[in-house]
């Protein structure tokens, strides 16, 4: 199976748009902030619970690695250690997992110049593995409805918090559940 | 808190409700003072715009007090504010370019979907106007959240009435932005369809940008008799020709610059078509835009056509031929209320706009079900209802 682009357009916007076992989802936003601004905030990974909804939690456990608690259907969660990886200062950061982690994954966001002072453009590229048994089934659930809307919705709330400061809601009072 | 609800296709009730609570940084509580009922309400009332969930607070036009602030709101409790009924950040690309109303970070994440999978693109927020805007709670209410409230509400000054200033909040912006998508040039005849508020604000408008003829088309006559005291001159399409009137009243030549301020539903789109485009996830629709058809034709050789009418799906028997041939152009969009408000309370603090002269009916916030179905079956008296929550039932 051939993986060269015959076109300009990202790899994972093409038709087939597997590479090896990896399912890959992508994304790209543009955020009206410096590029070094928001390099450096994804760089701080603690940081990237505070808009991804999927993670419950994200704690170094050491300078280049960190364990992630994501939220699985049914109340579950599912934990994995990523190491990062090709980081590139100001450009680039990538992750993947360790052995041991209940889902294999590799993912990386890079960030370059948007056009005449109009920010820097984001793009997300994330790869996994769902595990086999029960827990596969849950990870393929939580993946399954879209998983490129999940990357955008992420990637959306990201924009959100760096250019406004919070992340919008419809809700009018703290309880209200049903109205993000 | 009370607040006008929404439980269906011509059904809304005044129901008990949570106390609004600041929820991010940037909002603001306001205490409702004055609140209006819209033309575009009625197209949430008559259950032609999907979205809408059994419960949810309606009302974009209204204006109060301040009683809550939140870390970074640059509000003060006290203060008496106008607040437009697009909702936008200030921050993003289109903010910063001045177009409010497609804001990218107001409407929430989830919400966006259904409006990018319908249009391309996601909508702004919106208050009171359906889950497709984000599924704000709206001001036809005793309280409202206001979000990024350092960015939207105008402060008023007291010596101004409710009366005078509320309108700042949606319908008086929407029609000066229309007469300004008209772009009128000195001579310029400004060709008007609909004299429901826009269209009467955008009549306004026109003339005091400087157009020489300002014609105004409707059915109603009280709406026309109020067409005619800004200087228009009326059409009545039920007595008239209007394509042949219009030429005729402009030496053959056509209107330089026509404007729809009536939308999809003078011809309707059906509620079946719109729910259907929504539950189905594909883009076609079915709008009926007899008027809007009618005013490209009308238009003259590279005319201008302006477009503040309400429009949700899709159009066929578009009069594709005469766009390209006659070489017009096109603007339209939701209003960018921020962009126009400063300049709006100017004019009208010094009384080169007045906006009372469209206010038949004022009724409490209780009586908002009767000023609904008022507002919906007796347009050619009930012109605008404003709801104040300090008023007594019935009074």
């Amino acid at each position: 199976m051939s993986h060269h682009n015959h076109d300009d357009a990202p790899k994972r916007t093409q038709k087939d748009d597997k590479d090896g076992d990896l399912a890959i989802v992508g994304r790209s936003v543009t955020i009206n902030r410096p590029r070094q601004e928001l390099f450096a905030f994804w760089r701080d990974f603690t940081n990237l619970s505070q808009f991804m909804e999927a993670i419950e939690s994200i704690q170094m456990t050491g300078e280049n690695r960190s364990a992630w608690t994501v939220r699985a259907p049914a109340g579950q969660t599912v934990t994995l250690e990523t190491e990062t990886v090709d980081v590139v200062e100001g450009e680039q950061i990538g992750w993947r997992s360790v052995e041991g982690s209940q889902i294999e994954t590799k993912g990386k966001v890079s960030f370059t110049d948007a056009p005449e002072g109009r920010g820097t453009v984001v793009s997300a590229e994330i790869g996994y593995v769902p595990p086999a048994g029960d827990l596969g089934r849950l990870v393929a659930k939580l993946f399954a409805a879209e998983p490129n809307i999940q990357a955008r919705h992420e990637l959306k709330r990201f924009k959100m918090l760096m250019e406004t400061g919070e992340i919008a809601t419809g809700s009018y009072y703290r309880d209200q559940k049903d109205n993000k | 808190m009370r607040a006008l609800t929404w439980h269906g296709t011509n059904d809304v009730r005044v129901d008990t409700h949570p106390d609004p609570e600041i929820i991010n940084p940037r909002d603001t509580i306001i205490k409702i003072t004055s609140t209006a009922i819209c033309g575009s309400d009625l197209h949430l009332y008559d259950g032609v715009i999907p979205g809408m969930k059994s419960g949810d607070i309606l009302g974009h036009e209204f204006m109060g007090e301040v009683v809550e602030t939140g870390p970074k709101s640059t509000l003060k409790k006290g203060q008496r504010v106008v607040v437009p009924f697009t909702i936008s950040c200030g921050q993003c690309f289109f903010c910063q370019q001045q177009q409010y109303s497609a804001c990218d970070n107001s409407n929430p994440v989830e919400k966006q979907d259904a409006s990018e999978m319908l249009y391309g693109h996601p909508m702004s927020g919106i208050f009171g106007y359906s889950h497709l805007t984000g599924g704000y709670a709206g001001g036809q209410a005793e309280y409202v959240r206001v979000p990024f409230s350092d960015v939207g509400p105008i402060v008023v000054p007291d010596h101004l009435t409710d009366d005078q200033v509320l309108f700042l909040s949606d319908i008086l912006p929407t029609g000066w932005m229309a007469a300004d998508n008209a772009e009128i040039q000195p001579g310029d005849t400004v060709a008007v369809w609909g004299a429901g508020p826009v269209g009467l604000f955008a009549v306004q408008s026109a003339v005091l940008m400087g157009a020489a003829q300002v014609i105004c088309i409707d059915h109603h006559p009280h709406r026309l008799e109020l067409a005619q005291k800004f200087g228009a001159k009326i059409i009545n399409f039920e007595e008239t020709h209007v394509r042949e009137a219009l030429m005729e009243m402009t030496g053959g030549i056509g209107p330089d610059a026509v404007i729809d301020a009536v939308g999809m539903e003078a011809h309707g789109f059906t509620p079946d078509n719109v729910l259907d485009v929504v539950k189905q996830k594909i883009a076609p629709g079915a709008d009926r835009g007899h008027a809007l058809r009618q005013a490209i034709l009308a238009v003259r050789k590279g005319g201008r056509v302006s477009v503040p009418g309400v429009y949700g799906g899709m159009l066929d028997k578009w009069p594709l031929g005469a766009m390209m041939e006659k070489g017009i152009t096109i603007k339209t969009g939701q209003t960018h209320v921020q962009k126009y408000i400063k300049d709006l309370l100017r004019r009208i603090e010094e009384g080169e706009i007045d906006t009372t002269f469209l206010i038949s009916h004022h009724l409490s916030l209780e009586d908002a079900p009767t000023g609904y179905r008022n507002f919906h079956d007796k347009q050619n008296e009930w012109t605008k209802v404003v709801l104040r929550p300090d008023m007594a039932k019935g009074a």
